[in-house]
């Protein structure tokens, strides 16, 4: 092996060696962590909401003038809504999940406002919900139509039951599993009672600390404005959203219909932001490493058309080509390696300032190790061309122009 | 001297084309995408009304929870906004606040709309310096006398007037007649500094109305509303409680001001403590434009994880950089030694090749420019039309001129070592060998 030659012939070209091995450490940096948030975006995405989200759609009634009555107009608008053929069930709702937009309460396991309180999303809803959102009810049992409450939302909001999440539950009564159903907590100086628990059911913010804390109240405004969740049979969502909004819109003068979206078009807007983050992270990590690769070559390229005579006199005096071959990748290995040592070294000292500035989770630690060998194999594929043609220097060349 | 540089850096070019474009290429890329990131930074944080930023001062008066120690709330209950806006201690001031409504256009035309709008004082207009397409904005007295005018923007006058003066025609807004004083401009402050609750980045409302109406003609509130005690029963529960959902800005026009309206706002929130109000220490803040959306942290922490790739990102072009025109001018080593030898200064050597570096790097910003140009329509793409306002993704002049100053000047400093390891070339072992 040529071990010993190569690294005197790098330690006289040292500045070659510190232009790749800094390109290499940076793009090294730059990918890893770019890798590690795309992962951590992606997880994310892929928490799920609970809801039969490709099957689900809503909408917005909101009503005007004197003679338009919200009670009634909500109360046959959900009896058309589950009527209607195709559609599963319906239900009022103030929020929608994933939406980014909805209310909050803050609840205690005891009477007493100085205390910390568990915040926990709150979706004022009915007895519908529970199917509607195709929860599954763990423990415990759902309303009944005699259990809602109806009222202003400007006004004091009164409640007595809830159907919890799990994490809810075991947020508010640590160890009590299932057992927390018929216990009582208390919000607004009033106790609640847990008559449900469902396994899942995200809240309307998906990058709030307790996404996972929600609950179904059974009480229902009687504002203008009634937000309909539909679940429909799969398959028949995309046509009953046409048929559906087209019904409602005509059926009652006195209001209009809005805010038509499906499920799938909400959670795609709402992780918006963290989609385009990734596109934008994945063209930079692409361009990083064609102009890595592109450095690589045109430094081997120089460095080789350097040396060609005395290439021409290494393959006269006996090398082989696969020895010329062997020596410009290993040579290219000895960079790399100073240069993942170096990016070994930044990424972490980047990753540790990302989580330490914005709040991000500290990178799992085989992610350096893997960007390692990713880089040195890149390196070695990008060196590959420029030493195959070196290893094609005729010996001859030796004996010319001297 | 100069131009005759730039025809050898021209020359030089052609003779090695492949070498010059692949350095122009990598300026390129390095500058473009920085320039992506570096004008998101720009715009996203960059000051929304220069002209008197440090004269509008947003208001907090600290009506929060006793058993929480965070910042005071961000916004101003009813109890407070409307005491304020009596008190009338500030050269100009507004509450304002979000609100939502049905939209009744005239005829049979258009089908009724929902609209989200804005309640604020006479004195929003001047303060935030709303450029006007027709009329003005309200009086004084319009929000004394709860006169029913308003201001729309100049789309929703396009939607309901064809884009005509619009002055003195009325509108009908959640069952009740409003008459048009004034139709704004295009007036969609980056950030949205008057009213960041909602998103930083949204565009603004489509009608504004007097702040006054909002209660009396029952106005569904729209935007962030906060309570940490839950209001009385009973009509005016809402309005007396401590829930916080209206901004207030005041303008002030001195440093001496300011402390003196900080000084009435303690002095205010004293007089309220003796009420039994107001249970945490006193902690009541004003900040100005700046300090505001600085505090609040309205620049995503994407655009800022984003700048720092990008900045390396750079870093690794103009590295790349100095490899090639380290190829590039130890290359010419003859002809730098021929010109050697035949009397050329060091220093004119020199300048020889930083302006050819510059003119490579000029080049590349040129080319940057398309790329940064390409990069900013792609991000628009991405971002897609509901998340935020995307109006103001392009190229502005300040951009264009940084980028090509930018490129030309990184790649100078990428040429020193190249140009002085070239330039201290010993001539006779050159000329030997020609």
């Amino acid at each position: 092996m040529e071990i010993g030659p190569i690294l005197r012939a790098l330690s006289r070209n040292k500045l070659g060696v510190i232009l790749i091995s800094l390109q290499i450490a940076f793009t090294m940096t730059v990918m890893v962590n770019a890798v590690f948030i795309i992962n951590e975006r992606s997880k994310l995405m892929a928490r799920p909401s609970g809801l039969d989200e490709p099957n689900t759609f809503y909408l917005s009634s909101t009503g005007f003038g004197d003679q338009f009555n919200s009670q009634v107009t909500e109360r046959d608008d959900l009896e058309l809504l589950r009527n209607t053929p195709g559609v599963i069930d319906a239900t009022p709702t103030n929020a929608i999940p994933i939406s980014g937009s909805g209310s909050s309460d803050g609840l205690r396991i005891e009477n007493d406002p100085t205390l910390p309180a568990t915040p926990a999303a709150v979706y004022f809803t009915d007895e519908h919900s529970v199917n509607t959102m195709n929860l599954t009810l763990i423990a415990g049992e759902n309303f009944s139509a005699s259990d809602m409450t109806y009222q202003s939302s400007n006004e004091r909001r009164y409640y007595r039951k809830a159907i919890v999440t799990l994490a809810l539950a075991e947020k508010l009564f640590p160890e009590e599993g299932l057992a927390a159903v018929g216990k009582s907590f208390y919000r607004d100086q009033a106790p609640v009672q847990i008559v449900g628990i469902v396994e899942r059911l995200q809240a309307p913010w998906p990058n709030s600390f307790f996404v996972e804390q929600a609950m179904l109240v059974p009480l229902n405004f009687t504002d203008a404005t009634s937000t309909y969740l539909i679940r429909t049979e799969p398959g028949q969502r995309d046509r009953l959203m046409v048929e559906i909004e087209e019904t409602l819109a005509g059926n009652n003068p006195d209001r209009i219909i809005r805010g038509l979206k499906s499920l799938q078009e909400t959670r795609e807007e709402s992780y918006r932001l963290d989609s385009s983050m990734a596109t934008i992270l994945l063209v930079v990590i692409v361009t990083l490493v064609f102009i890595t690769s592109m450095g690589i070559v045109g430094l081997a390229v120089f460095g080789i058309n350097r040396r060609r005579k005395q290439i021409g006199t290494r393959r006269a005096l006996g090398a082989t080509q696969l020895q010329i071959l062997r020596y410009f990748m290993l040579e290219n290995f000895f960079v790399s390696g100073v240069g993942v040592s170096i990016g070994a070294v930044l990424t972490i000292a980047f990753s540790i300032a990302l989580s330490s500035l914005f709040e991000m989770p500290t990178m799992d630690w085989y992610y350096t190790p893997i960007g390692m060998l990713l880089l040195i194999a890149i390196g070695q594929i990008a060196v590959l061309g420029p030493s195959a043609r070196a290893a094609q220097i005729q010996p001859a060349i030796a004996t010319r122009s001297i | 001297m100069f131009l005759y540089y730039l025809r050898l850096s021209a020359l030089s070019y052609r003779r090695n084309p492949i070498l010059s474009s692949l350095m122009v290429m990598a300026v390129a890329i390095g500058v473009g995408a920085y320039m992506v990131i570096f004008t998101l930074n720009f715009v996203m944080g960059g000051d929304p009304i220069p002209q008197k930023s440090d004269q509008l001062f947003h208001v907090q008066l600290d009506s929060g929870n006793p058993n929480t120690q965070d910042d005071p709330p961000k916004q101003l209950t009813y109890l407070d906004a409307t005491a304020l806006i009596q008190a009338n201690s500030a050269y100009r001031e507004t509450a304002t606040s979000k609100i939502s409504g049905i939209l009744e256009p005239e005829g049979d035309g258009i089908r009724p709309f929902s609209i989200v709008g804005r309640g604020a004082f006479a004195d929003f207009f001047p303060m935030f310096n709303t450029p006007f397409l027709y009329g003005d904005g309200w009086d004084q007295s319009a929000d004394r006398d709860l006169q029913q005018v308003a201001v729309l923007t100049k789309e929703l006058n396009e939607r309901l007037f064809g884009g005509a003066d619009s002055t003195g025609e009325t509108v009908r807004l959640h069952g009740n007649n409003f008459q048009i004083v004034g139709v704004l401009d295009d007036w969609a402050p980056v950030p949205k500094f008057y009213d960041i609750n909602n998103g930083a980045f949204d565009g603004s409302e489509e009608i504004f109305i007097p702040w006054n109406l909002i209660i009396p003609l029952d106005f569904p509130r729209n935007g962030n509303t906060n309570c940490w005690k839950t209001p009385e029963a009973g009509p005016d529960g809402f309005l007396n409680s401590e829930c916080v959902w209206i901004q207030y800005w005041v303008e002030l026009r001195s440093g001496d001001d300011e402390a003196e309206y900080l000084q009435f706002l303690n002095n205010y929130a004293a007089q309220q403590k003796e009420f039994g109000r107001f249970p945490r220490e006193m902690n009541n803040a004003l900040f100005n434009v700046e300090e505001w959306l600085m505090k609040e942290e309205v620049l995503p922490n994407e655009t800022k994880i984003l700048s720092a790739l990008a900045a390396m990102l750079l870093a690794v072009c103009l590295l790349n950089t100095i490899g090639l025109l380290l190829s590039k001018f130890l290359g010419k080593s003859g002809e730098i030694g021929v010109r050697q030898a035949l009397g050329a200064h060091k220093g004119s050597l020199f300048l020889q090749h930083v302006i050819e570096a510059g003119f490579i790097g000029l080049l590349g910003g040129i080319l940057g420019l398309a790329i940064a140009a390409a990069g900013l329509e792609g991000v628009k793409v991405l971002l897609g039309d509901n998340l935020m306002i995307t109006d103001w993704i392009h190229l502005n002049p300040t951009v264009v001129a940084i980028t090509l100053v930018l490129a030309v000047l990184a790649t100078i400093f990428a040429g020193f070592y190249p140009i002085w390891r070239a330039c201290s070339i010993n001539p006779a072992i050159h000329l030997k060998t020609q």
